[in-house]
């Protein structure tokens, strides 16, 4: 294509495509409305039958989401369970964040409100099941009442409320009202799995048309006229804080309005958003760095490394390790394994808007993980009575994990911007990509030692585990977290010991997307794989061997080498590698096929992924976490890593070096969801563990090199 | 002064020229569909068609966009786009769905050109725009059904 | 207008160039925004034998065709190059018809008409490069990889250099608007040596001295 043919390529365009270049004399101010944030729990205008489920009167049903919807589909999930036993049509249903309040809409996994450890539809499972057959059992009561017939004559289906006998039937917004005075039973009784209309079926999620137009409202979006919007510099060490600044060109930046000192850095308030980052820009800062990390992540490394010779928590001590390594003839297999630190990188940056209504009070907009901890947080530090502060969770693009903190620390950023104000004007407060990459809270640093024995018969006899890392839990004794899928490993191994050492750091650590799962997935299942291989046993096999124990595992695991049709054969320059990992009570197995791609590093193909999650509520949703588990981990063990470098700066900044899976580098991806009738478990987290070892599985029977070292791109640069 | 269309209607722009133009579609005219995810034109959440090809507005001054025209996803019309958008929707693309507005105009852009993409044109189209729930997999999913749609 | 990088960024970028290449980093160069020098053609009138002189004048031109921000755009495989380590560009944009990327991510996706600031984003990533003519050399005209004798033979042969004289290909390297970039490649980015009127007059007298190629 020359220039001149783009050129009218674009006319052709404009020409074809039916727009009407409006001429019309356009009125100064924009043509378009402000888009204003979403109120937790729904219109005030709904009648609340408890407080998960509100009917309107033109039939719709909302269901007050105690998670955030981000990505991993609680709306949809927990709209299915209500409108299951509510004997609702999926037409009617509705999808809100419910507000704040950590004793009625606690995570009943966690004591507080919260989304996490991918247990959104476990814990809800019951309770909101519970609440669709309450607020049937009201509307059944209040129709026997209006139409004068007995309750048990009255059926229900697909949102009509019927009576057969007198011929009456109405929809569910003609008698909320009155439902909403019935007396709600007590124990209403829940419908047996075999009878489930909704539940395992593939319905439309409900937040899908909203993000397909533009009209889905995240907090980034949230405007009004009068709004100031607010960046924060910060020091680009960890431990860093501000010895000295000088605003005097920021503020000549036109459109800047104030800067402030606040605890986390240097805030610059302006009327828009390039105004504030041009005004962040022109800050002259300097930090002082006494305090700071500034060893570089090779130093840590060493430092790691040093801990393997020292004895360490025990997680696992199962049998005589020591004997066993020590007999004759017994063969040791040894592996030292380095995971980096990893930003979440959620595509929407951490944001917040603060707006005061007339009462005084305060609504706060956010993508609320622990909305209870961000309401407390955020009250606490702009100085208001808990009560008189509203936290309105909003649709949030992704999390990964990094907007559950305790203690809010986000949030601690944010009121304090918005509590360094006047507080008349409303402000959003929002981090860019470089703030999101070199904010901390990773996946910490892990640095494990494997031992494995192989008696003369071939047997593993032994395995032998140390982890090094943060505790992120910030425990001084063992940290479960640390050492969760390797002090419970699956495979039947009579001397098992797994040890921890905690490393004090100020970077500070978080949970990332299975958590502990992320590197003890990798080193079991790539450790075990290596095991295999010396004693020539098949991987799926061979593992099938040791989980005697695990019948769910072994069924994924069947399924899977099914699915690829495993033991046939692969085409030249193809390997294939398999993994299986339990986390958070879902079993995954997957195995990939890869090649070398033409920069050097895997390529991966395609993907087979069997889950066992328990009754599947929503297949496709299930579906969905997988693909999107497997892109989320294979993106980060082909390319990402934090790296501190020389005096601890922090080396990456954004996607340019902080790389993320491309479109191109996604492999094709076949899932199969076990059936079952143990309760459900969760699927956001799980399907990321077992894709790092199954490539690495395959990279290492395909080049004969093991992956010592993530991310697996180093190999080819190094 | 800076002049152009967006969405049809005619605007005018008298901030700071360098202002990019996804600033000036978010904050100046409160078209929030449009998205900031870089700022440094690697992720594709701020995609728009400027006179009718993908631009990322991320790294646009409104200064060079005087007398163009400028389309977002709020303004996106004609059969690619209804196709695009039905195929999305049928096959439940989004997943957080921040991403997914810059998706859906470079997939719109391409079946513009390209009305039977092969996974090629795909990538060569869909590579600039960063999707972290990794909804890719089906993203070429209903780019292929809606190429296939509008086959009819 | 002069950024000011935030923190001590500015004393650590040389370390972090190096350390960032071992991770496959995309960030720009180490920004010695200043370019190296270039002979002037008449530096090289003492050499007497015509055939000599020509080819030290071609390889004085090129310091320029051989760098980075001249080969990038030069590929030998589908994928433009990026940065003074020549990575492969990111995002992953193919070359398409006419070298101007493919439907729905052509090179003007990205960049404009001229170099765009970045204001307030990652320090290691300064500025888009732009130029009215933004697009890569076709396939027969790839530099990568290729010795400055194999690229001189190229430029002289009118089957890969676009059908061109040798008194066009002097007038394209010394007024070619894209060629110019080079020596204006925006903010955090290290310029081609010299300058493009120098380096012009250096392919000039390499003509007139008979266009010698080792």
């Amino acid at each position: 294509m020359t220039l001149q043919q783009i050129s009218s390529t674009r006319r052709a365009f404009l020409a074809g495509s039916g727009l009407i270049i409006g001429l019309a004399l356009a009125p100064r101010l924009s043509a378009f409305a402000a888009p204003k944030g979403v109120q937790a729990g729904g219109e005030d205008a709904l009648t609340a039958l408890n407080a998960f489920v509100k009917i309107g009167t033109d039939d719709t049903v909302t269901v007050l989401s105690k998670h955030i919807e981000f990505g991993q589909g609680p709306f949809t999930g927990l709209a299915t369970l209500v409108a299951e036993e509510l004997d609702a049509d999926w037409s009617q249903m509705r999808a809100v964040h419910s507000p704040a309040d950590d004793k009625i809409y606690a995570n009943l996994a966690f004591g507080l409100q919260g989304t996490g450890g991918s247990t959104s539809i476990g814990n809800s499972y019951e309770q909101l099941r519970k609440a669709g057959a309450t607020a049937r059992a009201m509307l059944v009561a209040a129709a026997a009442e209006e139409w004068g017939v007995p309750a048990g004559e009255i059926t229900v289906e697909k949102g009509r409320i019927k009576h057969t006998a007198s011929g009456k039937e109405s929809g569910f917004g003609a008698l909320t009202v009155k439902a909403a005075t019935q007396t709600p039973p007590e124990n209403p009784k829940l419908k047996d799995p075999s009878q489930f209309v909704l539940i395992g079926q593939e319905l439309p999620k409900l937040d899908t048309v909203g993000k397909t137009n533009g009209t889905a409202i995240f907090t980034l979006d949230i405007a009004t006229d009068d709004m100031l919007i607010a960046v924060v510099a910060h020091p680009d060490h960890f431990g860093a804080s501000l010895k000295s600044f000088d605003d005097s060109d920021a503020r000549k930046v036109k459109g800047v309005i104030d800067v402030k000192q606040v605890p986390q850095g240097i805030a610059v308030y302006a009327d828009n958003t390039y105004s504030a980052l041009k005004g962040r820009d022109s800050l002259k800062i300097e930090w002082d760095l006494s305090k700071a990390e500034t060893r570089s992540s090779k130093e840590l490394e060493a430092d790691y490394a040093k801990k393997f010779a020292e004895m360490g928590l025990k997680a696992t001590n199962n049998g005589d390790v020591e004997t066993a390594f020590g007999k004759e003839g017994v063969q040791t297999i040894e592996a030292e394994l380095v995971f980096p630190f990893l930003a979440h990188a959620p595509m929407e940056p951490l944001d917040a808007v603060f707006m005061k209504a007339a009462d005084g009070s305060l609504d706060v907009y956010t993508g609320a993980q622990f909305p209870g901890m961000d309401l407390m947080t955020a009250a606490k530090i702009v100085g208001l009575d808990p009560s008189k502060v509203r936290v309105n969770t909003q649709l949030t693009g992704g999390s990964f994990g990094r907007k559950a903190q305790f203690g809010s620390p986000y949030m601690q950023e944010a009121a304090s911007v918005y509590a360094a104000t006047d507080g008349t004007r409303p402000v959003k407060h929002m981090w860019t990509r470089e703030d999101d990459i070199r904010g901390g809270f990773y996946r910490p640093m892990y640095a494990h030692k494997m031992r494995g024995a192989i008696d003369a018969e071939g047997r593993i006899v032994a395995w032998d585990q140390v982890i090094v890392g943060q505790s992120i839990m910030g425990k001084a004794d063992l940290d479960e977290t640390s050492v969760e899928g390797a002090s419970n490993l699956p495979y039947v191994i009579p001397n098992l010991r797994v040890t921890s050492h905690n490393v004090a750091l100020v970077v500070p650590p978080l949970w990332w997307r299975s958590v502990g799962h992320t590197h003890t997935g990798f080193a079991v299942e790539t450790f075990v794989d290596e095991l295999l291989q010396k004693v020539g046993k098949d991987p799926v096999e061979g593992r099938l061997a040791l989980l005697t124990n695990e019948p769910r595992h072994m069924g994924t695991l069947k399924k899977v080498a099914e699915m690829a049709d495993w033991g046939s054969t692969v085409p030249d320059g193809r390997s294939r590698g398999v993994a299986v990992v339990k986390s958070f009570g879902t079993y995954v197995a997957q195995i990939v096929e890869i090649s070398t791609g033409d920069d050097g590093a895997p390529r991966v193909h395609k993907v087979w992924c069997a889950v066992d999650c328990g009754v599947a509520i929503n297949p496709n949703v299930i579906k969905a976490q997988m693909e999107g588990g497997i892109g989320y981990g294979l993106g980060a063990v082909l390319f990402d890593a934090v790296t501190l470098g020389d005096g601890g700066k922090i080396m990456q900044s954004n996607f340019h070096d902080y790389r993320s899976l491309r479109i191109n580098e996604m492999p094709a991806v076949d899932v199969a969801v076990i059936a079952s009738t143990e309760k459900p478990t969760g699927v956001g987290e799980p399907g990321v563990p077992p894709i790092g070892p199954a490539v690495a599985n395959a990279w290492r029977r395909l080049t004969g090199s093991p992956v010592r070292r993530l991310p697996i791109v180093n190999i080819v640069t190094s | 002064m800076v002049t152009f269309t967006l969405n049809g209607q005619e605007r005018t722009f008298d901030g700071d020229p360098d202002t990019p133009l996804l600033w000036v579609i978010r904050d100046f005219e409160k078209l929030t569909g449009t998205k900031y995810g870089c700022g440094v034109a690697q992720c594709g959440a701020c995609t728009v068609h400027l006179d009718g090809m993908t631009r990322r507005s991320c790294i646009t001054p409104i200064s060079t966009v005087d007398g163009s025209e400028v389309i977002t996803i709020e303004g996106i019309e004609g059969p690619e786009a209804k196709a695009v958008q039905a195929a999305w929707v049928a096959i439940d693309v989004p997943q957080c769905g921040y991403c997914q507005s810059g998706q859906i105009m470079s997939a719109v852009a391409l079946l513009q050109v390209t009305p039977k993409p092969s996974d090629a044109d795909i990538d060569g189209a869909m590579a600039g725009n960063l999707c972290r729930c990794a909804t890719y997999h089906r993203i070429r999913q209903a780019i292929h059904n809606a190429a296939d749609a509008m086959e009819g | 207008m002069k950024k000011f990088a935030i923190a001590s960024g500015v004393a650590a970028i040389g370390v972090a160039a190096s350390l960032l290449a071992a991770t496959f980093s995309l960030a720009q160069d180490n920004p010695a925004e200043q370019s190296a020098p270039l002979k002037p053609a008449a530096e090289f009138q003492s050499i007497t034998d015509a055939k000599q002189r020509s080819w030290a004048l071609f390889e004085e031109a090129g310091k320029v065709i051989q760098h980075p921000r001249c080969v990038n755009c030069h590929p030998a495989t589908e994928r433009p190059l990026q940065t003074m380590a020549m990575h492969p560009h990111q995002p992953p944009v193919v070359r398409g018809e006419g070298g101007m990327g493919m439907p729905g991510m052509t090179c003007n996706t990205c960049h404009g008409a001229a170099n765009v600031d970045v204001v307030g984003q990652a320090e290691t990533l300064k500025s888009i490069p732009g130029n009215a003519a933004w697009h890569l050399a076709p396939i027969e005209m790839a530099w990568q990889g290729k010795t400055l004798g194999e690229i001189c033979r190229q430029i002289k042969d009118p089957e890969r250099n676009g059908g061109k004289t040798l008194a066009e290909i002097t007038e394209h390297m010394a007024h070619d608007s894209l060629v110019g970039w080079g020596w204006q490649p925006g903010a955090g980015r290290e310029p081609v040596p010299g300058s493009q009127a120098v380096f012009g007059e250096l392919i000039a007298a390499w003509v007139e001295s008979g266009a010698a190629c080792q």
